[in-house]
């Protein structure tokens, strides 16, 4: 209720439920006691998931919102509290995820004296968020609470931290709706220029050699984008392809699909990039690991550009028609222009182009050796995807080739079913998301496909899963190796394996039942499809240890430095990578 | 790789002066100078004050330098900070109005004390304070003539100076 008179910990519990916030992932400590009090005394209201480590808290939040397209709320003490959840703040930044974080502070009269667990956090945190706030005033509690909440999701959604010194959360307010919060200067555009998108349905109707480059922000606008998305391509009969962040916003078993792009991309993905003639980017960025040499990147190309960031455009590759705006409200008006509008493509020219896309496809750059002895990385997702598919499944993962062949082998047909870090890389992301996953989907089969090393990093939320219930399966592709770090090494350092193998690894199988989880593993290639489906039928959280083989590579590949239609296949045999590659990352 | 007119003009790094209105909150500067560090951008002068004390507005202006593609992504990056009202880039067409006030102590004594004076004189530099060896000039002017002046006071016993950085507005009827 509007101008109702309560403490701090009260209007924030408040806000959060008007905001209808119905989970938080946080740790307590002695600067949110007062919030943690009144949780205690309204438990039955918002649940509250207490994590192991509060980077994993973050993940947890940010698995949630992916797969939700809520925003994930973040509850973390002062000093330790704020600065373990920095990665995971940074994370959502990169990667565009909703977050509200609220940190507890020292009171405001001890601020700057160096007072036990104080940290700068707004000043820490400023980079790693869209914004943050530092409340001291209780009466600002409730309004900047509902902003956190609209910045965290309007435009290009990001992390906001609400920084609360434990004073104010003693302290008696007022308390404010969501309804009376109207923000000053944030207004981000959703509707695109119309003048624009006639130039775009012009160009679109000209194309010869057209592609779809498809990405993350097709995923934030939300499962419309998705469906318009759909729609248009197969309208226009163009291919499509997409970045890591936009896998399933199209079906992967769509005949127009090409696979990803990229370092680790779809041979005919990266060709037709690289030879297009009209370019159609819908909510992506240009990232590096999908431009590769930017001089080469798609040189003989017109390149529209659609995206709700001003800052994304232009940024790294100057764009033909740029369109300012979120991707569902502008898909829907360049359908209806492209409805409404003459020009089509030429058809003998797009027979022709699908032509030539046939004949990179034949290539079939994703073939590997299959073995009798050793299971195959690529081979253990294949099974993976095929025993799954037909199954209410979301997949999270962690950082190096695992990732990667996940995201070639995986076949995602729906959006906000794939969660993976991808502008961090953020070792240690999948089982905490997975986590996040899991709570708010909890009939659904949540897997993390993960790398022994990475999934050491926050290793300890399976006592989190344990805790509630939460049966995620943590699918380790173990390679005993850093094996990304070891392919690079093998590439571009002589193979001098510097510190990439994972030495004295625990029994993966031990560790999961000294957790009281359950594990599994499966060492050949026979055992493997009865040990995933025993993974799948067992309802309790499963700490799965595939031994695969250990000197496995990831391709295609793209070495940095380079252009599209040089990549490197598995049966190329390695490389030399240019001297100035090799000082990319 | 061949010469590429294109490329090589998009290359040529000018300078630009910015206006940007924030709300003037705790901590909007520091993301203003956050952003201009942690993406690498220049800035060679910002100045900011409150301008609308009633709307708690404050006009920072920044003057700072790049390609054509750098100054577009420094007016995106600023646009899309959460307190920033509105950024403009002065420096479009036309040359906006910039105007910098510098102290300026010079210490002498004998010919030197007049010629710095009769150098006062000419620029139009105010004195604000003297005493028998020393003065404290008082200038206004667009920092290329702050400039001129420095210069001309270092051997004349120049030995401190402080500059408020440029403030900037556009020419003509048009406001921000
Ligand atoms: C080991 C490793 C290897 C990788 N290899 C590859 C690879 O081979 N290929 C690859 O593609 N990636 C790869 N990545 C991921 C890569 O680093 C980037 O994260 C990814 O390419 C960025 O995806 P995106 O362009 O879709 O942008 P995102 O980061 O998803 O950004 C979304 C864009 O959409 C915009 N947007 C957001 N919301 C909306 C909206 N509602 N409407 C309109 N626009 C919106 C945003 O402003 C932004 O510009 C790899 C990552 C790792 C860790
Ligand atoms: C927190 C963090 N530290 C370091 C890295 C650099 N890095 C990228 S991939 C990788 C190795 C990952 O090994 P593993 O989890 O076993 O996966 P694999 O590549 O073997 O599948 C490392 C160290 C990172 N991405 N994140
Ligand atoms: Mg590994």
């Amino acid at each position: 209720m509007n101008g109702e008179k309560m403490t701090g910990a009260e209007i924030v519990l408040k806000a959060l439920q008007d905001q209808g916030v119905e989970v938080i992932f946080g740790y307590p400590g002695g600067a949110v006691l007062p919030i943690y009090d009144e949780i205690f005394r309204q438990e039955n209201r918002i649940k509250h998931v207490l994590v192991r480590h509060e980077q994993g808290a973050a993940h947890a939040a940010e698995g949630y919102a992916r797969s939700t397209g809520k925003p994930g709320v973040v509850l973390v003490t002062s000093g330790p509290g704020a600065t373990n959840a920095v990665t995971g703040m940074t994370d959502a930044l990169m990667d565009s995820i909703p977050m509200v974080v609220l940190t507890g502070q020292v009171p405001t009269k001890l601020i700057g004296s160096d007072a036990f667990q104080e940290a700068d956090t707004v000043g820490i945190t400023r980079s790693c968020t869209k914004h943050n706030y530092l409340v001291k005033d209780v009466n600002n509690l409730a309004r900047v609470l509902h902003e956190a909440f609209y910045v965290a999701t309007k435009g290009r959604p990001g992390p906001v931290l609400v920084d609360i010194p434990k004073d104010v959360q003693f302290a008696l307010g007022t308390y404010t709706g969501p309804a009376n919060v109207a923000h000053r200067s944030y207004k981000p555009r959703v509707k695109g220029d119309l003048e624009r998108i006639k130039e775009a349905a012009d160009l679109i109707g000209a194309a010869k050699k057209p592609l779809f480059y498809t990405g993350g922000g097709v995923i934030n606008s939300g499962p419309v984008a998705s469906q318009l998305l759909r729609e248009f391509v197969r309208a226009t009969g163009f291919p499509i392809t997409s970045t890591l962040m936009g896998l399933g916003a199209y079906p992967a078993d769509d005949p127009q699909w090409l696979g990803m792009l990229g370092m680790h991309g779809a041979w005919e993905a990266n060709h037709a990039m690289h030879d297009c003639d009209v370019m159609i980017c819908v909510g992506a960025r240009f990232d590096d690991r999908v431009t590769g040499r930017l001089d080469a990147f798609a040189p003989n190309s017109k390149k529209i550009h659609i995206d709700i960031d001003p800052s994304s455009i232009n940024k790294n590759v100057r764009v033909d028609i740029p369109i300012i705006g979120d991707v569902a409200h502008v898909l829907e008006d360049l359908i209806r222009v492209w409805k409404s509008r003459a020009a089509r493509p030429d058809k003998p020219a797009l027979a022709k182009w699908w032509e030539q896309i046939a004949a990179w496809r034949a290539r079939n750059c994703f073939a590997y050796n299959n073995s009798k002895e050793l299971i195959k990385p690529q081979h253990a997702i294949e099974r993976l995807y095929a025993l799954t598919k037909d199954r209410d499944v979301y997949i999270t993962t962690e950082v190096g080739q695992h990732q990667m062949w996940a995201a070639q082998f995986y076949r995602f047909q729906a959006p906000n079913r794939w969660m993976t870090s991808g502008g961090l890389g953020t070792m240690g992301y999948g089982l905490p998301a997975a986590l996040g996953v899991q709570i708010a989907h909890p009939d659904a089969l949540v897997i993390d496909i993960a790398g022994e090393a990475s999934v050491q990093m926050t290793m300890q939320e399976m006592s989190t899963a344990v805790q509630y219930d939460l049966p995620i399966k943590i699918f380790i592709l173990n390679n005993e190796y850093m094996g990304m770090v070891r392919q690079w090494q093998e590439l571009l350092h002589g193979g001098r394996y510097s510190h990439s193998y994972s030495e004295s690894l625990p029994d993966f199988v031990k560790l999961a039942e000294a957790y009281g989880a359950v594990g599994i593993r499966a060492t050949k290639p026979d055992e493997l499809d009865d040990a995933i489906k025993e993974m799948i039928s067992v309802k309790r959280p499963v700490l799965f240890d595939c031994r695969v083989d250990k000197t496995e590579n990831c391709f295609p590949m793209i070495p940095s430095g380079e252009a599209h239609n040089n990549m490197i296949l598995a049966d190329l045999g390695a490389q030399t990578v240019s001297a100035a590659g090799k000082a990319l990352v | 790789m061949s010469y590429d007119p294109v490329i090589a003009q998009a290359e040529i790094i000018r300078t630009h002066t910015m206006a940007v209105l924030v709300d003037n909150e705790a901590g909007v500067l520091a993301r203003v100078i956050g952003l201009f560090s942690g993406r690498g951008y220049n800035i060679e002068s910002l100045t900011v004050a409150e301008v609308d004390a009633q709307e708690h507005t404050s006009r920072i202006t920044i003057v700072t330098s790049g390609t054509a593609q750098v100054i577009e992504q420094i007016k995106a990056q600023l646009d899309r900070l959460v307190p920033v009202h509105r950024v403009v880039d002065l420096t479009v067409e036309t040359e906006p109005l910039e105007r910098e006030l510098a102290l300026i102590k010079v210490k002498g004594a004998g010919d030197k004390r007049m010629e710095a004076l009769r150098i006062a004189d000419s620029f139009r530099a105010r004195v604000v304070d003297t005493t028998l060896n020393s003065f404290v000039f008082e200038l206004t002017g667009s920092p290329s003539k702050i400039n001129a002046y420095i210069e001309l006071m270092r051997p004349l016993g120049l030995i401190d100076v402080s500059r408020t950085g440029v403030a900037a507005i556009s020419r003509g009827p048009e406001a921000l």
